[in-house]
């Protein structure tokens, strides 16, 4: 694949994630999906780049803001809007909702409402690969805010200690909810924290899919091979609310409007243009994850609403 | 092959383990102190040294211990776990309501988590507020999770082998006065029975006595005084909490129209007022007004004599059971 497919690809990729989030935006406006809903709008490079790492075999632990998380592993997106419109055929039958549902099936061991509460489960999937005969990697992916939660902190040392394949991905969005996170840390570079534990730890562009792919690729292989884990500190942005809802009032004025310039799928449209690519293909790469985000709202909103008669089932084995 | 061995609690706790690390290359043994020292009350001793890294010592970090083990629960590993007292449960409680007992159920059973949390818990002479408590009710708020709680050295193997075997995720609460408390007679290398089940110890129809942890062996003591004054009195030992033999209470209860129970957790919220509650709505006429022994709503005093004047005991439950029966 050439550098410039793989820069339309990962612009495709980055449509996906931000027209069906727009979609969910939009279907929470009108009713049709209720409830608390986090979107990732702004943050799509950080799943596109570091997916495309993973091994199936893999474990993937995500949080709340996860939707995108989930399309960049491959969960099919009408699998995905199903279960926030609470459908039978939602990916866990409308059980999950937007905050926490999941798809083992796909790698992708699900989203997390507890911040921060992920990270020991990744843990222990790290834990289990290194008795059953695979070199499963774990990665955890979490906020800035969960940098400081103590099972995050918990987590590195275990992980450390036992020299464990887990990638720590925090993606750092300036805010922990809506308060700024250098308000809520004497040292704002969060990386630093992995040195006191023995793992690396870097700051990265997480706003560009190459530079992702390549260091999440290196962090899991590093782990893997025995290396211990890694935390990654992906530099972000979010450009909506928290929750679908969210005044957004600690936004500095003409904050959005500066990040709108520098998102990722502006940047790599520049990039691609600079490269020389037709704006024709440039186009096509939202025209395809449109027409793929439209078909499955349609077939999400025609499914079957989940089945009453089953709520109770799977409580216990 | 079955036989029978002269054990303490805390070695049919160890007897299970190893059968269970043994039978089951799946399981793995880890939590603060369990590998190399062998337990701080000795009760995992050896069992590093036999099993090598499928026993190992963890840093003190609850929420890693917890979510570690859901997490390689997830991905086929069967992990036996250990909180080393029930108070540690309260810094890292997320794991266990929120993340173990979600994972089945949300996940439409596409994921599980069947792991076992050996913890232990309960008063004895000396030990402060923190380490005091008895906190099952926490557990048994909490559908999803499995609650036992053995107080002899036959269910202490036994349980724990149950446990084990369960694909849900198992609490199981045992207890540190009981440990090396003395020896008996325990079964082991038999079938491994299911979860839940009664132990009737002790037969009679003037009352019921429902018990479960070290109150049971007084719930006993008081049977037997009461029997001496001439009334013949049923104690049902309910090492399962959950799922508790609601069936065996009630037809108990049907039968003797009086009830006391008696836990060493506090009394507001305790899992005797459910008891109460059930009885009260499975219609059964009582002839004499239900009876809860528990520590009152208070916190525990390190002093062994404070601590004596609020924990229920023999005597506490022998005059609740005559107050049903006169």
């Amino acid at each position: 694949m050439t550098e410039t497919d793989r820069m339309l690809r990962d612009l495709r990729d980055i449509w996906r994630i931000r027209l069906l989030e727009e979609k969910v935006r939009d279907l929470r406006a009108s009713g049709e999906i209720v409830g608390s809903v986090h979107l990732c709008i702004g943050q799509e490079a950080g799943p596109v780049g570091a997916c495309d790492a993973l091994r199936p075999t893999d474990a993937l632990f995500v949080t709340y803001r996860g939707h995108g998380w989930a399309v960049a592993r491959g969960v099919p997106v009408v699998g995905i809007l199903a279960e926030l419109l609470g459908r039978a055929s939602g990916v866990n039958g409308g059980r999950g909702g937007s905050a926490y549902f999941s798809a083992p099936e796909y790698g992708f061991h699900g989203e997390n409402s507890i911040v921060g509460a992920g990270a020991p489960l990744a843990v222990g999937a790290a834990l289990a690969g290194r008795y059953d005969g695979t070199d499963r990697a774990a990665v955890c992916v979490f906020g800035d805010g969960a940098m400081n939660q103590g099972a995050v902190h918990e987590s590195m040392n275990f992980a450390a200690a036992f020299d464990l394949p887990v990638v720590f991905v925090c993606e750092n969005n300036g805010y922990s909810e809506l308060t700024p996170i250098r308000d809520m840390v004497r040292h704002d570079v969060l990386a630093e924290r992995a040195r006191v534990y023995g793992l690396l730890g870097e700051r990265i562009d997480g706003d560009d899919p190459a530079v992702v792919r390549e260091r999440v690729a290196d962090a899991v292989e590093s782990a893997r091979e025995g290396g211990g884990p890694v935390l990654l500190e992906l530099m972000t942005a979010r450009l909506v609310g928290h929750y679908i809802g969210d005044a957004e009032q600690y936004r500095a004025p003409g904050e959005l409007e500066r990040l709108a310039e520098v998102e990722p799928a502006a940047r790599l449209g520049r990039a691609l243009r600079e490269a020389g690519v037709p704006d024709a293909d440039i186009d096509a790469a939202r025209a395809d994850a449109a027409a793929e985000i439209d078909a499955a709202e349609a077939e999400a909103l025609a499914a079957t609403p989940a089945d009453v008669e089953t709520v109770r089932s799977h409580v216990h084995a | 092959m079955p036989e029978t061995r002269t054990i303490s609690f805390g070695e049919a706790v160890n007897a299970a383990l190893r059968r269970s690390l043994e039978e089951r290359p799946e399981v793995l043994l880890y939590g603060e102190d369990v590998g190399v020292p062998g337990g701080v009350f000795g009760v995992t001793k050896g069992l590093h040294k036999q099993f090598g890294d499928r026993v190992f010592d963890t840093p003190i970090s609850e929420s890693a211990i917890l979510g570690s083990a859901i997490g390689a629960a997830m991905f086929g590993r069967r992990p036996v776990v250990e909180i080393m007292w029930s108070d540690f449960f309260l810094v890292a409680l997320d794991q266990v309501v929120n993340q173990a007992a979600n994972v089945r159920y949300v996940s439409e059973g596409r994921l599980t988590a069947p792991l076992t949390i050996r913890t232990q818990q309960g008063a004895v002479p000396g030990s402060c507020a923190q380490h005091s408590q008895s906190l099952e009710a926490f557990f048994l708020h909490t559908p999803g999770i499995r609650v036992c709680m053995p107080s002899t050295a036959q269910d202490a193997y036994d349980l724990l082998l149950a446990a084990v075997d369960c694909d849900d995720p198992v609490v199981v609460i045992e207890n540190r006065a009981l440990y090396h408390a003395g020896k008996t007679e325990v079964e082991v290398g038999g079938p491994v029975a299911p979860i839940g089940g009664a132990r009737p110890r002790r037969t009679g129809d003037a009352a019921t006595v429902v018990s479960w942890g070290t109150l049971s062996s007084q719930a006993v003591v008081a049977a037997d005084s009461l029997a001496s004054e001439g009334h013949e009195v049923e104690v049902l030992e309910t090492p399962w909490l959950d799922p508790f033999p609601w069936d065996d209470v009630t037809a108990s209860v049907a039968r003797t129209g009086r009830l006391v129970v008696a836990h060493e957790a506090n009394h507001t919220g305790g899992f005797g007022a459910e008891i109460l509650a059930r009885v009260a709505e499975s219609g059964i006429t009582l002839r004499a007004i239900p009876q809860r022994v528990a520590v009152p709503d208070m916190r525990l005093p390190a002093a062994p004599e404070l601590a004596r004047a609020v924990l229920p005991d023999a005597a506490g439950i022998a005059d609740a059971i005559r107050r049903v029966v006169s």
